[in-house]
């Protein structure tokens, strides 16, 4: 038995539409019946070497029953004893060579098993196997079987066919009643009625004993149509775990201090008032009050400031801020639904609801489609009634053959098979495309709007003039940020190990959180730190100030390093003539560096949040499709807003939900390809829909005026299949 | 044409086979991850020895 049986067994119980209202309950249920079981994502296994290396390797450590790699789903999932914790397993996957993400079992065993796409592989196996065999018996009839025999390979279709109609049309028929309930003709309404008719029409002529029967026809197109089905449900099916990976991936807990000590508690069951300790490289889980302890939070990923804030006792701090230096202890005053973090995915979430109204392609086809399709099957059966002055069975087995022949199943593989082609050529370059119609709009975009912090840049700083600093100082700035883990610090350090300073010895080394490092150099007082505590005045960009004892502060400035492809990707979008906008919350002057450095002529600092979103409708209000980019809180707002939006892996849980389409790697590049693909297979579908027309536009007529044969259905359905999938593999 | 109904029969019940087969596969799970076994197939060490 395989691991995803095991879970097809106990995720049952998750799979209940109860869970969707209590969803923290029922984690907490699921943490128990799920103890032992963990699941891990992996983003950058890839590779044969990957699973050979991890899974022996798991298997190896003490207490490990069993662990398995799944590629498609870029997870793996672990059994282990009940002594064995999530931390001590990402350090060991850590130590195999790969980054790892717990991911909340509870949340993800819902979709693992994936009932619905195997209820429609078990649908399609039954629609060939019956496929294959009325088309073996029907080749006999069309190469001139007659009389008795024909009749009883006629009844033998019949044995095959109808049981296969009525088990494997059931999505179909299910959809069909579905929209006829509400007054709506959808696609499936033309689609069952065609299965229905070709099938009781070549029941009645099986028993008169007639020449032509359509079995074929209906099982060839129950098939055909459950393929275009199935590859609808693998693209839906793989962004809705993506989706549920993403909400999955930040199992959220929290170190609350009681009676002295620290208890690991999930921060869904922390309450107002509760103190709680946030450890240097933490994420503030809740909204609080410093109550004890002073350090520098950033705040990159919720105003888009590069510059680091000072923290202190009585000072407010917000949820999803990231603790730099000193340890925090804070007061919550907001958890859970009331932080600001989930105060913005609430927004978010107004949003979504709002772009669901968007109307794809497939279903601006469908609507012209059916009415069309009835019309034209109704009418050959009414002239046909009044030609042939009453003949009942020819008027409907013309009309059922002008169903059977306009069928869509062209139409029902047209775009499903161009989506699935196009988003597995882009995970394959490194993008998740999470919402079904992403890519069409994608297709239409005409402007494209930058966050800076985190999106354009990495958000990582590197030290600028280093060479303009005499090299006593800058080995002095080494060895007091060598005993640092502050970003600025860290990159300090590195910087003036790449250039080769020799190391001198400071001592008396101490951090001082909030403030700086601190120590004694040949007799002096030496500090790198805040400007403020080193006696100097800011000078507007991001920088850490060196003081030797008395003398004047020097600054040394930092700038952002830029992300991989972010000048290949904006250049990209200039010549393929898109309006590029940079948009930061940040101070004018490293905007206004970097848009210089990658030649972007339209920017904008300094703008809060709710005017980035405003400029974005501002832009879509004047016309404009907007691609929004960004990775932040504040970004968020306008990711929503957007026409279609991408975040980068690295953003924040909010800005990954509010977006269409998620950068798994660091590399921007692959947004430039993203544009091209989305355009071509916009491309594709529209050729796929004038091709299923152009065989509509042939065989119709030869269906109204009576000619249509079993033979010449088969035979038009199966070519206008192949030529739309062969189409979509075009996709380059 | 009397070999017909010995023909016909065995050529359904072959495909009921292939059927049978195609969902016992389905049950086991063998098409939940597609990418992984194209790789599987090329390590050196099989693995799908039943673990005791």
């Amino acid at each position: 038995m395989t691991l995803a049986e095991d879970i097809g067994v106990g995720g049952g119980l998750s799979a209940c539409p109860a869970c969707a209202a209590s969803p923290l309950a029922e984690r907490q249920a699921h943490a128990y019946a799920a103890a032992g079981r963990m699941v891990f994502s992996l983003p950058a296994v890839h590779c044969a070497a990957c699973i050979q290396t991890l899974e022996p390797g798991l298997e190896a450590l003490p207490g490990i029953r069993s662990a398995r790699v799944n590629l498609s789903m870029k997870r793996v999932s672990v059994d282990a004893d009940a002594g064995v914790t999530p931390a001590s397993l990402i350090a060991a996957i850590a130590d195999l060579g790969y980054e790892a993400h717990e991911l909340d079992a509870g949340l993800l065993s819902a979709t693992e098993t994936d009932r619905q796409g195997r209820d429609l592989l078990m649908r399609m196996g039954v629609a060939f196997f019956a496929m294959m065999n009325v088309m073996l018996l029907s080749v006999a009839v069309w190469s001139g079987a007659e009389d008795a025999t024909r009749d009883m390979f006629h009844w033998i279709s019949a044995a095959i066919a109808l049981p296969t109609v009525v088990f494997a049309g059931q999505p179909f028929f299910r959809s069909a009643w579905a929209s006829l309930k509400v007054w709506r003709l959808g696609m499936d309404v033309p689609i069952s009625l065609a299965i229905i008719l070709a099938s009781s029409i070549s029941l009645y002529e099986t028993i008169h004993s007639g020449h032509h029967a359509y079995f074929d026809a209906a099982v060839m197109l129950t098939f055909f149509l459950l393929g275009g089905r199935y590859l609808d449900h693998r693209t839906r099916a793989v962004a809705r775990s993506a989706a549920e990976e993403l909400a999955a991936l930040e199992v959220p807990r929290a170190m609350m201090l009681r009676d002295g000590s620290e208890v690991e508690t999930p921060v869904a069951e922390l309450s107002i008032g509760d103190l709680i300790r946030v450890r240097p490289g933490g994420r503030m889980p809740v909204d609080g009050v410093v109550e004890g302890g002073t350090s520098e939070l950033d705040r990159s990923l919720l105003t888009g400031e590069s510059l680091p804030a000072f923290a202190g006792p009585g000072m407010a701090v917000a949820a999803g801020e990231v603790n730099l230096t000193g340890p925090l202890v804070v007061r919550v005053v907001a958890a859970g639904r009331d932080s600001s973090l989930h105060r913005m995915a609430d927004l978010v979430a107004v949003a979504e609801a709002a772009r669901t109204r968007y109307t794809s392609l497939a279903e601006r086809a469908a609507r012209a489609y059916s009415p069309l399709v009835h019309l034209v099957s109704f009418s050959a059966f009414g002239a046909w009634l009044w030609l042939t002055g009453g003949d009942v069975r020819i008027a409907v087995n013309i009309s059922a053959a002008v169903l059977i022949i306009t069928c869509p199943c062209a139409l029902g593989l047209a775009v499903p098979a161009v989506i699935t082609a196009a988003s597995g050529k882009l995970f394959r370059k490194g993008l998740l495309i999470k919402h079904g119609t992403a890519l069409e709009r994608l297709a239409e975009v005409d402007t494209v709007v930058f966050d800076k912090t985190g999106t354009l840049t990495m958000g990582a700083p590197e030290p600028l003039g280093l060479s303009d600093l005499p090299q006593q100082e800058l080995a002095i700035a080494a060895a007091l940020a060598a005993g640092s883990s502050h970003p600025l610090a860290v990159a300090l350090a590195a910087a003036a190990r790449r250039a080769g300073v020799p190391p001198v010895t400071v001592a008396d080394l101490r951090e001082v959180p909030g403030h700086g490092i601190e120590g004694v150099w040949a007799g002096r007082r030496v500090r790198l730190g805040r400007a403020e505590w080193c006696g100097g005045t800011p000078i507007g960009v991001t920088a850490t100030y060196l003081c030797l004892g008395d003398r004047t502060p020097h600054a040394i400035a930092f700038a952002d390093r830029l992300r991989p492809g972010a000048e290949a990707v904006v250049a990209g979008l200039l010549k393929q003539g898109m309006r590029v906008v940079l948009l930061s919350g940040d101070a004018s002057g490293p905007v206004a560096d970097l848009a210089e450095r990658l030649g972007i002529r339209e920017w904008h600092a300094g703008i809060l949040p709710a005017e980035k979103a405003a400029f974005v409708a501002a832009l879509r209000d004047a016309g404009a499709r907007v691609l929004m980019v960004g990775d932040g809180l504040n970004d968020t707002g306008a990711l929503a807003l957007a026409h279609v939006s991408i975040s980068p892996a690295s953003a924040l849980d909010a800005a990954r939900t509010a977006s269409d389409i998620v950068l798994l790697g660091r590399d921007l590049a692959p947004i430039s390809d993203a544009l091209r693909i989305a355009r071509q297979s916009v491309r594709r579908i529209r050729e796929n829909f004038a091709l299923s027309a152009a065989y509509n536009v042939v065989a119709v007529p030869v269906a109204l005026i009576g000619l249509a044969t079993p033979l010449l259905a088969a035979l038009a359905m199966s070519l206008s299949s192949i030529t739309v999938s062969l189409n979509a593999l075009r996709l380059r | 044409m009397e070999i017909l109904t010995i023909l016909i029969p065995v050529s359904l019940f072959l495909g009921g086979v292939g059927l049978a087969a195609f969902f016992w596969a389905l049950r086991k799970g063998q098409f939940d991850d597609p990418d992984g076994n194209a790789h599987r197939i090329l390590r050196t060490d099989y693995d799908d020895k039943p673990k005791q």
